[in-house]
C-alpha cells in the first residue's frame, strides 16, 4: 500500500504544489475574487496529470441497507430519468437499467463478519475497458478519471466484458428529457466518471460524498490523489486500505479500508 | 421574341426563387426566441453564412476538447445552441429545440440532414449547465425565468 501511494505521489512538482498552498493562503484572505478565477480558469485549460482524482472508501463506516450514494448518484447523472420499454418485464428491466454504482455485501465466511461498501469504475491507472476498446471511446483523463466518449463508442461492450469492477452499464433503450449535464443515448456503454461536470466547473466534492455525508456517515472522502495536503492522501497516509483485486494491479483510484 | 421571352421567364422564376429563399429565411428566424440573445444580434458566435455551412464542424471540434480535456468555455457549445435558441409555448414549457417546427429541427427538415445530436443531448435548456449571465439576462428579457428556475429546484430537468 505504502508503495502504491508513493506510486500515485511520484512525479509531483514540488514548486507548483508550494505555489498552489500559498495561493490558497491567499484564498483566506479574498475567497470569493480567488474562487471566481480558479473556477474560470478550471473551465478555459485542459486538465492536467498535475492531480489525480479518486475516492476512499470507510467500509466501517458505511451501513449496511443505506443506498444514499446510489440515490444521489441516479439522481445527479440523470439515471432515475430511464424508463423500461414498453412490455419489458419488471426483473428484465431490473438487470438491464444503467446503474454507476452498486452496494455489494462481503462475508467471511470463516468468521461470519460482514461487510457493506458501495462498488462503481475503479477509475485504474492501467484501464483494462481502455486496452480493449476497438474505437478508442474508452479513455482516460490526465486527470485520472476514465469515462466513455460516447460520440466514439460503437456499444460492442467489449469493456463490460474485460472490467474485473463490472463498473459499466449498456444504454438498452431510446432516452428522452436528458440532463444537459449528462447526455444519454441508445446502444453507448457508461460508468461513472466522478462527477466529471462538477469537476470541469471547479467543484471540491462528488454526488455520492454529499450525499454520505448528509446522512451523518462520512464514509467516502473524494480528493486528489497527489496533493500530499490532501484529506484523501492524509487519511490514506493514517488508514489501512486496499485497492480490490489489487492482484491485477491495476492501481486504482478508489480505495477501500477495513476490508 | 422567344427569345426574350424565355429570359422574362427565367427572371420571373429567379425573384420567385428569392422571395421564397427570404420568406423561409424569416420562417427560420422566427424560432429565435424573442428577447433572446439570438434574437437581438445580428449573428450567431461566428457570421450567419459560416454558421449555416460549418456549425456541426465548430460542434465537432469542439466537443473532442470538452470531452477529453474538460475544457467549458468554448463559444461552439451545443447547450448554448440549446439555451439561445430555445422557444416556448403559451405555458411558458420549452419546446424541443429538434421538433420539425422549432429552429435546429425545421431547418434539419428543410435540408433533409438527420440530426442525431437530440438522441443524447439534451434539446430543452435543463438544470443541468449553469446558465452564462448573457443568457440568464435574455431569458428575463423574454420572462422565461421563473420557469428555468423551478425546474432547476424540482430537479426535473427535462
Ligand atoms: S462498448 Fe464502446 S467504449 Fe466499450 S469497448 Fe465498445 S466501443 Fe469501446
Amino acid at each position: 500500500m505504502k508503495d502504491d501511494h508513493q506510486a500515485i505521489t511520484d512525479g509531483i512538482d514540488q514548486g507548483r504544489r508550494y505555489f498552489l498552498i500559498a495561493g490558497a493562503t491567499a484564498a483566506a484572505v479574498a475567497p470569493a475574487v480567488l474562487l471566481q478565477t480558479v473556477t474560470a480558469a478550471s473551465q478555459a485549460t485542459p486538465v492536467t496529470s498535475d492531480v489525480r482524482w479518486g475516492l476512499l472508501i470507510d467500509t466501517a463506516k458505511c451501513m449496511e441497507g443505506c443506498t444514499a450514494c446510489i440515490d444521489a448518484c441516479c439522481h445527479e447523472n440523470g439515471l432515475d430519468l430511464q424508463r423500461p420499454p414498453g412490455g419489458e418485464a419488471t426483473s428484465k428491466w431490473a438487470g438491464q437499467q444503467a446503474v454507476w454504482m452498486r452496494k455489494i455485501k462481503l462475508q467471511d465466511n470463516q468468521t461470519g463478519r460482514v461487510t457493506s461498501l458501495p462498488m462503481m469504475c475503479q477509475h485504474c491507472e492501467e484501464p483494462p475497458c481502455m486496452d480493449v476498446c476497438p474505437t478508442g471511446a474508452s479513455f482516460k483523463r490526465a486527470d485520472g478519471i476514465v469515462m466513455v466518449d460516447r460520440h466514439l463508442c460503437i456499444g460492442c461492450r467489449y469493456c463490460m466484458m474485460a472490467c474485473p469492477y463490472k463498473a459499466r452499464s449498456f444504454i438498452h433503450q431510446e432516452m428522452h428529457g436528458q440532463l444537459t449535464r449528462v447526455p444519454r443515448g441508445k446502444g453507448c456503454v457508461e460508468s461513472c466518471n466522478l462527477c466529471v461536470h462538477r469537476r470541469d466547473h471547479g467543484e471540491d466534492s462528488t454526488a455520492c460524498v454529499d450525499a454520505c455525508a448528509a446522512e451523518g456517515h462520512h464514509a467516502i472522502i473524494f480528493g486528489d490523489l497527489k496533493n500530499p495536503e490532501s484529506r484523501i492522501s492524509q487519511t490514506l497516509r493514517e488508514l489501512p486500505s486496499r485497492q480490490i483485486r489489487e492482484d491485477l494491479t491495476l492501481n486504482t483510484g478508489v480505495r477501500y479500508s477495513g476490508v | 421574341m422567344a427569345n426574350a421571352a424565355f429570359t422574362a421567364r427565367c427572371v420571373a422564376a429567379g425573384l420567385l426563387w428569392m422571395i421564397i429563399q427570404s420568406v423561409q429565411a424569416d420562417d427560420v428566424k422566427r424560432y429565435v426566441v424573442e428577447g433572446s440573445r439570438a434574437a437581438g444580434l445580428s449573428a450567431c458566435v461566428e457570421p450567419t453564412e459560416l454558421m449555416r455551412r460549418q456549425h456541426m464542424t465548430f460542434i465537432k471540434h469542439q466537443r473532442i476538447s470538452t470531452v477529453h480535456e474538460g475544457v467549458r468555455t468554448g463559444k461552439y457549445s451545443l447547450s448554448g445552441c440549446v439555451a439561445c435558441h430555445i422557444s416556448y409555448d403559451a405555458q411558458q414549457n420549452a419546446r424541443p429545440i429538434n421538433q420539425p417546427d422549432q429552429f435546429c429541427g425545421a431547418c434539419h427538415a428543410y435540408a433533409a440532414v438527420n440530426l442525431n445530436c437530440f438522441d443524447c443531448h439534451a434539446s430543452v435548456p435543463n438544470a443541468g449547465t449553469p446558465l452564462t449571465a448573457t443568457a440568464i439576462a435574455a431569458h428575463q428579457k423574454a420572462g422565461v425565468t421563473e420557469r428555468i428556475q423551478s425546474q432547476t429546484a424540482a430537479g426535473e430537468g427535462h
